[in-house]
């Protein structure tokens, strides 16, 4: 089970060491990272396994938005993107 | 492998563009509560709400936290109060005050299935339920009604439509004080579907199972921008591409959230409506999409064609999406509910005798029109049957939603909030149908053949 994690927002130094922190912390290994800065916008995306968390996907996007200020994070599971852009 | 275009396409369809899902709606078969004793038969009612659907906010909230998706609201749907009212007699509305307290306790927005189905003629139970529909909606406040009163195969309950003239009248009187919110909740159908998850309309049909899970999705505003994305220059086949392909990913949506509600709650799964169901948030319009067509305003000349195109549309894509389509499926056009509506109706544009013609190719049919309050109860019965006869004819759903607005005039405003929106008073072609509504009797239903 993978989910995606994604962050918008003004690019400041730390953002991408912190969400990997979080996941660690929770026991979720980091799949795959995508990150770009244009004119100071930060957009980043990770893909993440989920199948061996120690909390619920809820408690993750908490903690996320909790120690992320100011920026847009969207944590939501891989299912959503498979069933509208796959057949 | 997931695509980055994909993720944010759908994180924006979510964020920008108002993707929700509309409803979860729990449908409950309420056949085994029947009992001789209205008491006991409304324990009954109690109990079996509350067993089967106790979790379902809880696992609507789970979903939504899974997938980040909003869900606006959790439902039930019941067996037609009317087949219980048949067996224990009594005041129906001690059903509607068992419904609105059940829903309360389950923590639901609300409850549909205080209905009747009397296409052919009244059973027991029928005349009754429908006479008490106005004390029941002005006593609760989260039980829909609603009322079949014609099917293609059985013509058009003439002695029905007269009555729900008077019904809607009296609804709105009972409920003057509060904006007149009765009626607000009260549809009156022509080939009611029996799994339609949306609201005022939704009852659990005699032919459906135990308990089942229906999905109602939306998202006017997802076509709206992809449309805008598009262009002026392309034409009306690939715009008609665009929304199959939208509501294609919509309906798909629809789909996940319905097969996971209904494994976490061990009900199986119904259907997903697949409607564009408008709210009068900016941006989540239908009206708006008939406009990003290329309509000066919604109400202009060429709406009855986009609509169609659009309807159709958005049938194609979904039909695709899931094996299991049902329920009304569609484009709704709501008044009140639509902010590209409400302005149309207020600036004129947008006429009853437009959006009438515009149900004939819609998927429901006059929803949230709100008009004068002096509109006499004859006139009322008199729209009902022009819509019930598109219907028909036509072997289509058509419903009639319309609000007096007791004691206001036509420019006047009703403002109910929330996702009912606020509409304008309509002008209403006040020249009297009482003779022909006053006859009663039934409509015969049409020949199937010779179509022209």
């Amino acid at each position: 089970m993978k989910a995606v994690i994604s962050v918008v927002g003004k690019d400041k130094v730390g953002i991408l060491a912190m969400v990997s922190n979080i996941c660690a912390e929770v026991n979720a290994n980091v799949i795959e990272v995508t990150q770009s800065v244009l004119q100071d916008f930060f957009v980043m995306m990770m893909v993440i396994d989920i199948s061996e968390m120690n909390c619920e996907l809820s408690d993750l996007r908490e903690k996320l938005t909790a120690n992320i200020m100011g920026m847009k994070i969207h944590v939501m599971h891989e299912d959503i993107f498979n069933s509208m852009h796959r057949i | 492998m997931l695509n980055t275009s994909d993720i944010m396409e759908t994180i924006t369809m979510i964020q920008e563009e108002n993707l929700d899902i509309r409803t979860i709606t729990m449908g409950i078969s309420l056949l085994d509560c029947c009992d001789s004793d209205i008491n006991r038969s409304c324990e009954k009612v109690y109990q079996k709400i509350y067993r089967c659907a106790k979790d379902l906010v809880k696992v609507g909230n789970e979903i939504e936290q899974k997938y980040g998706i909003p869900i606006i609201n959790k439902r039930v749907s019941v067996t037609p109060i009317a087949m219980l009212c048949g067996a224990s007699g009594g005041d129906p509305v001690e059903y509607a005050m068992t419904l609105d307290r059940v829903a309360k306790d389950i923590g639901i927005n609300f409850i549909g299935g205080y209905s009747a189905l009397v296409h052919k003629g009244f059973s027991p139970g029928d005349r009754e339920l429908i006479e008490s529909i106005p004390r029941a909606l002005a006593t609760t406040d989260f039980v829909c009604s609603s009322v079949n009163i014609g099917t293609t195969k059985a013509g058009i309950n003439m002695d029905a439509v007269r009555t729900m003239g008077k019904v809607i009248r009296e609804a709105a009187e009972l409920t003057a004080d509060r904006q007149c919110i009765g009626p607000a909740k009260l549809v009156v159908f022509c080939n009611a579907p029996e799994d339609n998850p949306f609201m005022a309309g939704a009852f659990h049909g005699p032919g459906e199972p135990d308990c089942v899970i229906n999905v109602g999705v939306s998202g006017p505003g997802v076509v709206r921008a992809a449309l805008a994305k598009a262009g002026k220059d392309i034409d009306l086949t690939e715009v008609a591409e665009i929304i199959k392909k939208t509501a294609f990913k919509i309906t798909r949506m629809g789909q996940l959230v319905g097969t996971e509600a209904s494994a976490r709650l061990g009900v199986p799964f119904g259907i997903v409506d697949l409607s564009l169901a408008p709210t009068p948030a900016v941006g989540d319009s239908v009206a708006y999409i008939l406009e990003e067509i290329g309509l000066e305003t919604c109400g202009a000349c060429g709406t009855t064609a986009a609509l169609a195109m659009l309807n159709d549309a958005v049938k194609k894509g979904g039909v695709m999406a899931s094996s299991s389509v049902g329920g009304l499926s569609g484009a709704f056009i709501p008044v009140s509910e639509d902010a590209g509506m409400i302005a149309a109706a207020k600036s004129g544009a947008l006429t009853i005798e437009k959006l009438e013609a515009m149900t004939a190719v819609c998927s429901v049919g006059l929803d949230m029109i709100v008009i004068p309050g002096e509109t006499p109860a004859d006139v009322i019965s008199g729209i009902i049957a022009d819509e019930a006869a598109i219907g028909m004819v036509n072997s289509k759903t058509t419903a009639v939603r319309v609000i007096p607005a007791i004691g206001k005039v036509q420019g006047d405003v009703l403002e109910f909030g929330g996702l009912l929106g606020s509409g304008p008073v309509m002008k209403v072609n006040m020249n009297s149908p009482s003779v022909m509504i006053s006859r009663g009797g039934r409509i015969p239903a049409p020949l199937q053949s010779l179509k022209n």
